[in-house]
């Protein structure tokens, strides 16, 4: 690789971390240089996050050194990171709800600043990089893309040489994202080096100079995106081939076999947002998505579809055209619903039990797995037996424990457990959410056969490019609302992003920080 | 410096089983240092406490009489401490479960039958039942802390006793003692050998322990506690009922103990006495924790803590130690069990002020 004449930013040589029983970091070298956004790829668990901790001071390397500007630093702290000029933006946020932008910001600042002289730096940033914020905005009152915009403009502040983003558009929408782009393209122009976490290919691509591909701890390859395809990066990714799945187009659509109609609920959880007169029908054979950003009433939606949460009135939820809604979990499984769940481990599945356990959590009634309050072990055993080898869920056995699997695998053996009940209407949270490539090209084949055997399929999910990839017809949840039913062939993805956005057709348009910022 | 607890990897499952040995060692050999403080030899004390009580029919008699009511209480308690229900109020549902059966055997008066005993080992389930009840209630209906609500009923039902023993209850031909008649032979558990208190209350008990075993362990049921104890999320997903689960274990939970209270009474005591357990119903924590909440570990370690009763009366007996040397040897075992506990998920690690150069 030739050297560019001005001398790199960062330079980590030989960075190895190791935690108890895991190799994290195994020999990294990575170079980054002014003005150059680099991509940071890899599945879960390939050991970005733990590097990445390495260079803002979070986590100390075992050995390895770090060049700053030329020079041998050691990073002992974050405040010390920023003193050298590193800005990192966390994927979780680290706000204050119940405070201000401004406050946010001067919370974040090792020096002490004014807040009159703090609002006027907010805008003056915010105006050069098209970060339109209201300063004296409450958090809580901000969308997510909002709240991410105050983490951003707080790094800013500090005038960094170097911005590290973790996975900065998974809460994001589509139109909040490309604004995010032209910011981050702004500033390296401006001679900043960022580095770019992700897995999401198709953005690496569009944004990112450089990318260096991790793979179990190690730097496996190192390209230019932009002459890669995005099926190439995901080969690096994982070191193995595999087929993304397609659609069969144009599947006749069937009698509807999950109907919810008129369903209001308040959240159950302090926090949560409260879904109001949702409609959608999902027929036989059908996979219908719902898109939407994180937080706009999802987990009620979904608690209220599996039976943990019940319904005000039975006739809300129909399955299979039997009122439902005043049903548990229990008796919805008999008629014929199946479950998968967001969070896998702690709600889809028991961390500490065993597979064979957790395959019986579901499936005790429809696979016939107990006689007169006894578990028939043998038929549990068998039953997990072909979970795991029809979904091919890589384990230690099925005595081992749910905890001891990868999240790709565990999530594998939780929606092999649900298909092989035979549901009629299968309802999945984020089924690829944290899963690598290979095991999502997976999920995605099994839930397109499901369908083609006539169950209906309700697949909420963040990722717009799943839902875009296997649902036939899509809608959109913001605030607790639920858009029309588009057919995904003809929907406009634009459009969609706007809805995302809670910005639809004409009704409410912009959120009150939006418009408060405009005035300002 | 400062101490860490840092999480291990993967726990070992043979340390788990191993940690309850441990603790026992550890204790006896925390215990010889305090006897030679008081100025005894450690081998003729532990000798005296863990060896002698054994080596008598009599004595092994009185193991199975001590056992008996820690191994019932503790096998209820584990029902409700595998679903994260903390019932700690098993002394006071014991109470309960051998007033309820006493009222039986009181009403019932002379020889009336042999209907008597059937109906006062049902009478003890249902009084210890129904007292662990009122904690189940407010659980479930207000969400209160069912630690708090189980303990104060406990002084409750010892107030209640006294109030039936000093009141209504007591012996008229008693002179004033604060007791109740004296049962009638037919509301007295069968002995099973002449000579020892050893009655049926200790087979019941050990058959109790099986079928525990076989709930736990095959039933769906007791698969239903164990995921409602470890995640309340997934319980829900799968369709099990928390509320019913809390019902479930803590109603099992005081009718054991109330059984156990029964068995007191109906045997070795004969009749209702202001005190009828030594704290059999706290006690029965440890047996439970010390037996890893398993049914058959339970009746080991029911059996050693009943050894360290006998073994405290001997040493009291023998070399004039105070009898309270029992609570210490108990309160120890518990102590060094959850200490060996904690060391074998957490290691402990210094962590010092002090920068770590990475090497070039």
């Amino acid at each position: 690789m030739a050297e560019a004449a001005a001398p790199e930013r960062l330079k980590l040589r030989g960075i190895t971390k190791q935690f108890p029983g895991c190799l994290a970091n195994d020999q990294v070298d990575l170079t980054l240089r002014p003005g150059e956004i680099h991509a940071l790829l890899g599945e879960n668990g390939a050991g970005k996050s733990t590097l990445v901790k390495i260079i803002y001071g979070v986590l100390r390397a075992n050995s390895g050194e770090i060049l700053w500007n030329g020079q041998a630093v050691t990073i002992t702290s974050p405040s010390q990171a920023r003193r050298l000029g590193i800005a990192m933006v966390f994927q979780h946020f680290s706000l204050f709800d119940s405070m201000t932008v401004a406050e946010n910001v001067a919370l974040g600042l090792d020096h002490g600043a004014g807040l009159s002289a703090l609002t006027a730096q907010i805008g003056e940033v915010g105006r050069r990089y098209g970060l339109a914020l209201a300063p004296e905005q409450v958090v809580h009152d901000l969308s997510v893309g909002e709240r991410q915009r105050v983490e951003i403009v707080r790094c800013l502040m500090q005038k960094p040489r170097l911005l590290i983003m973790d996975e900065p558009t998974s809460v994001l929408t589509p139109g909040e994202a490309e604004a995010l782009f032209s910011t981050l393209r702004q500033l390296a122009n401006e001679g900043c080096a960022i580095l770019y976490i992700s897995h999401k290919l198709q953005e690496i691509r569009t944004l990112c100079d450089r990318a260096t591909v991790m793979r179990a701890g190690r730097v496996v390859a190192s390209c230019d995106p932009r002459q890669e395809s995005a099926y190439d990066l995901a080969r690096l990714m994982t070191g193995a081939d595999f087929d993304q799945a397609r659609k069969p187009p144009g599947r006749p659509r069937g009698k509807a076999r999950l109907q919810v109609s008129g369903l209001s609920l308040a959240a159950a959880a302090l926090l949560g947002t409260p879904i109001t007169n949702i409609n959608f029908v999902v027929a036989t054979g059908e996979i219908l998505g719902i898109a939407g950003v994180a937080g706009n009433g999802q987990n009620t939606l979904l608690a209220a579809l599996s039976g943990e949460q019940p319904c005000p009135g039975a006739g809300n939820i129909r399955i299979e055209g039997q009122d439902a809604g005043n049903l548990g979990p229990r008796r919805r499984r008999r008629l014929g619903l199946a479950f998968v769940p967001e969070e896998r481990l702690g709600h889809g599945a028991v961390p500490e039990m065993s597979l064979a356990a957790n395959a019986l959590l579901t499936g005790y009634d429809r696979q016939d797995l107990l006689s007169r309050g006894n578990i028939i072990f043998a038929r549990t055993r068998d039953y997990t037996q072909r979970i795991v080898q029809s979904f091919q869920v890589v384990s230690g056995g099925i005595g081992s424990p749910a905890n001891s699997l990868s999240g790709g695998n565990l999530q594998k053996f939780i929606i092999g457990r649900e298909l092989l009940q035979e549901p009629k209407v299968l309802v999945v949270a984020h089924p690829t959410w944290g899963v690598d490539a290979g095991a999502a090209a997976a999920i995605h084949t099994a839930l397109l056969d499901l369908a083609s055997q006539g169950t209906a399929i309700l697949v909420v999910s963040q990722d717009l490019d799943e839902l875009l990839q296997i649902s036939d017809r899509i809608a959109v949840l913001s605030r607790g609302q639920l858009s029309e039913c588009m057919v995904t062939a003809d929907a406009d993805v634009a459009r969609i992003g706007l809805l995302m956005g809670g910005q639809g057709d004409g009704h409410g348009t912009q959120t009150k920080g939006e418009q408060r910022a405009a005035q300002t | 410096m400062r101490p860490r607890l840092e999480a291990r990897v993967g726990t070992s499952r043979t340390m788990v089983y191993a940690t309850p040995v441990m603790a026992v060692i550890l204790t006896m050999a925390c215990g010889s240092v305090l006897f030679a403080a008081l100025g005894h030899q450690p081998p003729a004390v532990l000798y005296a406490f863990f060896i002698q009580p054994l080596s008598s029919t009599y004595g092994l008699a009185e193991l199975a009489v001590k056992a008996t009511p820690l191994v019932l209480c503790a096998i209820g308690l584990s029902f409700g401490f595998r679903a994260n229900v903390w019932n700690i109020g098993a002394e006071g549902q014991l109470t309960l479960g051998a007033i309820a059966g006493s009222g039986v055997a009181l009403w019932a008066g002379g020889d009336a039958g042999p209907w008597v005993l059937p109906a006062m080992i049902f009478a003890g389930l249902l009084g210890g039942a129904a007292w662990a009840a009122i904690p189940a209630f407010f659980k479930t209906r207000f969400n209160a802390n069912e630690i708090l609500t189980s303990l104060m009923l406990t002084y409750v039902a010892i107030l209640l006793l006294s109030y039936l023993v000093h009141g209504p209850w007591k012996d008229p031909d008693g002179y004033s003692f604060p007791q109740s008649r004296m049962f009638a032979d037919s509301a007295l558990l069968p002995l099973l050998t002449t000579g020892t208190r050893l009655h049926l209350g200790a087979p019941i008990t050990l058959f109790l322990a099986l079928a525990a075993w076989w709930m736990m362990a095959r039933m769906f049921i007791g698969f239903q506690i164990k995921v409602v104890g470890l995640t309340t999320a997934a319980a829900g997903l799968a369709g099990f009922s928390v509320k019913r689960l809390i019902w479930i274990t803590l109603l099992t939970g005081g009718g054991l103990s109330g059984l156990a209270g029964l068995f007191e009474v109906a045997g070795p005591i004969g009749q209702l006495q202001p005190t009828i357990s030594p704290g059999y119903g706290f006690t029965a924590i440890i047996v439970a924790f010390l037996g890893r909440l398993h049914p058959m570990g339970i009746l080991v370690a029911g059996l050693f803590i009943a050894l360290s009763y006998l073994g405290g009366e001997t040493v009291q007996i023998e070399l004039g130690l105070p009898l309270a040397v029992s609570g210490v040897f108990q309160g120890m075992l518990l102590f060094f069990l959850l200490a060996a506990d904690v060391l074998v998920r957490y290691r402990l690690r210094w962590s010092r002020a002090m920068t770590t150069q990475a090497a070039g």
